[in-house]
């Protein structure tokens, strides 16, 4: 479990690195997506499988299509053919994909040696939860008050201007 | 066989840390910023899951679920502000909203 975590530190850094200095944003988002990829095996050899699960589901499955779907509106216009066709050139995905092939031999390894590889202390998903709603309720009905605040706001903020303008001026008559 | 030392493992929340910290002050493109934000809201879970991985005690992978819902709901308010920034100004240059004109 030694090597795993080394080599996805490694990895991790080494996309991160890779992340904050791509010009394009599709690029870096790829770069971002094995990053999070890696710190979930990082936690996965810590002991800590709860959080691996929700490092992939939540982070590198939801917070990064929320921000795919952005670039994606953000690009409505007569380049973005032209943007499609750059993205697409042979060359760029080679990096992130030699990266994530390192992350999934180790998930190989560990899939093949077996869950409990050297004296990792595991700290299981069901002590996660009994924690979680027991000694910590408040902070999960603070957290879902602040998911819900989230939502409003993203909903508030994401209406188009001259939408919000016309009600603003109306309620002025 | 022995477990990981913690320290290594803070070196490298650090070291993650700093990377993004470095990516908030140098790029000036709004999405780099957000992307940058949310490795060194990463990085501090990777500290508090280390923390908790020690002791063998659940509270540090609770404050990551705590520090994920957080980064949840901060990308997208952060990125409908983004939608409304490029709508206004055309652009995704940050320096473009530094005189704040109501």
């Amino acid at each position: 479990m030694n090597a795993v975590f080394y080599l996805s530190s490694f990895v991790a850094v080494l996309s991160t690195l890779m992340v904050i200095t791509r010009m394009n944003v599709v690029h870096a988002l790829l770069y971002l997506i094995v990053s999070l990829l890696a710190v979930a095996l990082i936690f996965f050899s810590l002991g800590a499988p709860f959080v691996a699960a929700l490092e992939v589901i939540i982070y590198a499955g939801a917070i990064m299509v929320l921000f795919v779907f952005v670039i994606m509106m953000l690009n409505l216009g007569p380049q973005a053919a032209r943007h499609e066709r750059q993205w697409l050139s042979p060359g760029i995905w080679k990096g992130p994909a030699v990266l994530s092939m390192i992350l999934m031999a180790e998930f190989l390894f560990i899939m093949t040696k077996g869950y409990h590889v050297g004296s990792v202390l595991t700290v299981e998903p069901k002590h996660v939860g009994i924690a979680l709603f027991g000694s910590y309720l408040l902070g999960v009905e603070l957290a879902s008050m602040l998911l819900l605040a989230g939502i409003v706001g993203a909903y508030y903020l994401g209406r188009r201007d001259d939408d919000g303008r016309a009600q603003r001026s109306r309620r002025l008559k | 066989m022995t477990s990981v030392p913690m320290e290594h493992g803070l070196v490298l929340a650090g070291l993650l840390f700093v990377l993004g910290l470095a990516g908030v002050l140098m790029r000036r493109n709004i999405v780099f910023i957000l992307m940058s934000i949310e490795i060194m809201l990463n990085a501090a879970g990777i500290a508090f899951v280390i923390a908790g991985a020690r002791w063998g005690q659940p509270d540090g992978q609770i404050m990551f679920i705590f520090i994920l819902t957080m980064a949840a709901a901060e990308v997208s308010v952060g990125l409908a502000l983004l939608l409304q920034f490029y709508h206004k100004f055309k652009t995704l240059d940050a320096d473009a909203a530094r005189t704040m004109r109501g």
